[in-house]
């Protein structure tokens, strides 16, 4: 289990202080596939350094099975980062040797025999799918395959835990499935831990089971994939999920802005809008719908307006809201309101 | 006849032409030894220098105390900016400590070592400097130590470009051994300096160069292609 209680990280540069990250605290529990979204600049890799303190935490403290890292010697720390390896988004292979030596790097750092690192990194290049590639330089591969051997190197000394930083932005769509089906797969059998850090909301949605949503150094919201991505609460995590549909966009300017979430399925058994219209005599402006599967389910999401006041607002909420497997969540001004079902 | 043409009389070449079967083999011999021995006795210390240039950098693997740093750059960039005749005469004290004597191709490496180590460690430095940064972090996150990282990563990721730069090296410290050659040191800079300065023989200083300038291509040419077959980012 790794803890991160109040973690906060300062830089100090020379147009001063910046808070890269503000008092965060998670929980990741033993074989989770645990993701942490935000845009650029959230600090994502700054949180992911501190779990493996490559970057010290200002203030706070990490825990790996209550062990605290900062509290650590060197020599320890660098007994942790055998069980907490890392895969990056430029692969960062060594360029200069093969992918054979690639995956033998780590052990050789602990002094492994020759004969049993070599085994074990074979063994690893047939786990990736490269077994012919051992005596191939990196510069010869794809990248997709370059991120197969960096895997294959991550898992050398039999981590618990696997931080991933943006470790298929560089891939093109195809790619990054094929290798978060191959990070889903040895999460499966190995029942190692993994971090996901990403930018892209699909990458959590296909492989994470729990996720965090960090903005300006600070966690917004975080919990069940499903339970975030089908009821967004924070704004931030409103533009991840649909960034198709910006706050405010196409908004007439008066009126609420109100966001249904047809859980299920996209169809529902009643023209909804339609019918709220005859029924409630709201004309709600329809300002963008659009699907999103989240694990196995699918969600359909539509941003609609409603015209008028306070008053006309309840009556639409209390109308959508007796309609099943439709939920509701305001905007902007009323938005501290929070889900009403 | 102008004083040019009149050392290209025929008899004036096949003088040039019997010093250079007399001569040249054991002046060659002695640039050949006296540069190959100086560069690599300046990558001795050249070498863990720029290591330490990089690593305990502010920024590096290993910060060291800034005030040793500075005092060792000061050091380098003294010893860089002091023209190489003046040097020779400089380390005088030193190459007759080491050697006995300050007379001789032998002696002459000393003031070489000392004019080309600075050389050697900023070359290492650049070289070192233009490894990916990420790659470094890697190391990092894997346990390394410094010294793995500076002996596993560091080292053997810059080999063709420090290839690329120690032929540099050779080639500029040939081009000095030649000047200290003139200086009391042996070699081909002594040949051409005897009988092209002093006795007027321009047939003999310009065969002295010819060969010279065939030395530096064939330590380029060796050089830049052996940088070319140990970098594997080349696809082949
Ligand atoms: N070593 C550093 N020195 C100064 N500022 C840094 C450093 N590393 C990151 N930052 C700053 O911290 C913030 C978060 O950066 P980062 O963690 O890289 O974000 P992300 O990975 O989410 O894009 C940014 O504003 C960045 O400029
Ligand atoms: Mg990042």
């Amino acid at each position: 289990m790794i803890e991160l209680r109040n973690l906060s990280k300062r830089f100090v540069t020379a147009d001063g202080p910046v808070e890269a990250l503000n008092n965060v605290n998670l929980t990741v529990n033993d074989g989770d596939i645990y993701g942490i979204i935000g845009m650029s600049g959230a600090g994502k890799s700054t949180l992911v350094r501190c779990i493996n303190m490559l970057e010290r935490p200002t203030e706070g403290s990490v825990l790996l099975d209550g062990r605290d890292l900062g509290a650590l010697s060197k020599k320890e720390m660098q007994g942790v980062r055998r069980e907490v390896t890392m895969i990056f988004q430029s692969f960062n292979l060594l360029m200069q040797s093969t992918c054979l030596q690639n995956v033998m790097f780590p052990l050789k750092l602990i002094h492994t025999p020759k004969a049993e690192a070599e085994a074990r990194a074979r063994e690893l290049l047939t786990t990736v799918g490269l077994p012919d590639k051992a005596n191939v330089y990196p510069a010869q591969l794809s990248g997709g395959q370059q991120q197969r051997v960096a895997i294959a190197r991550a898992l050398a000394t039999r981590p618990r835990v696997l931080l991933c930083d943006e470790a298929t932005s560089a891939l093109d769509p195809k790619t990054t499935q094929s290798i978060l089906e191959l990070i889903r797969q040895i999460n499966r059998d190995t029942g190692i831990t993994v971090i996901v850090i990403t930018h892209q909301m699909s990458v959590v949605q296909e492989i994470c089971n729990r996720v965090a949503i960090l903005e300006h150094g600070s966690v917004v919201e975080e919990g069940d994939v499903s339970q975030v991505f089908s009821r967004p609460r924070a704004a931030a995590t409103r533009a991840l999920v649909f960034p198709d549909m910006a706050e405010g966009q196409m908004s007439s300017g008066y009126g609420q802005l109100v966001r249904l979430i047809f859980e299920g399925s996209v169809t529902i058994d009643k023209p909804l809008i339609a019918s709220m219209a005859m029924e409630c005599g709201i004309a709600a402006n329809i300002l963008g719908a659009s699907t999103r599967t989240v694990g196995k389910r699918e969600y359909g999401y539509m941003l609609i307006e409603i015209p008028g006041g306070p008053d006309e607002l309840a009556r639409a909420l209390k109308y959508i809201g007796n309609v099943p497997n439709v939920s509701v969540q305001v905007e902007a001004a009323y938005e501290n309101k929070g889900v009403a079902e | 006849m102008n004083q040019f043409a009149m050392a290209f009389t025929p008899d004036k070449l096949e003088e040039a032409w019997h010093v250079f079967l007399t001569e040249f083999p054991l002046g060659l011999w002695e640039t050949v030894y006296v540069t190959v021995l100086s560069t690599l006795f300046a990558i001795v210390i050249g070498l863990p220098l720029g290591i330490l240039l990089v690593a305990g950098d502010e920024k590096g693997i290993r910060p060291m105390p800034k005030p040793l740093m500075k005092v060792i750059n000061v050091i380098i960039n003294f010893l860089r900016s002091v023209p190489f005749l003046i040097l020779i005469v400089m380390v005088i004290p030193l190459t007759r400590a080491i050697i006995g004597t300050s007379i001789g191709s032998v002696a002459s490496i000393v003031p070489l070592v000392v004019a080309a180590f600075p050389f050697v460690a900023r070359l290492v430095e650049s070289s070192l400097r233009e490894l990916d940064p990420n790659i470094i972090e890697m190391a990092q996150s894997m346990g390394s130590s410094t010294w793995q990282i500076i002996t596993r990563v560091m080292l053997p990721e810059s080999v063709p470009s420090l290839v690329t730069n120690f032929t540099l090296a050779i080639t500029t410290i040939l081009g000095y051994t030649a000047m200290s050659g003139a200086m009391g040191g042996g070699g081909l800079g002594k040949i051409a300096i005897n009988y092209g300065y002093s006795r007027y023989k321009y047939a003999v200083l310009y065969l002295a160069v010819i060969v010279l300038v065939l030395l530096v291509q064939i330590f380029q040419t060796i050089g830049t292609r052996l940088a070319a077959r140990l970098d594997k980012r080349i696809k082949k």
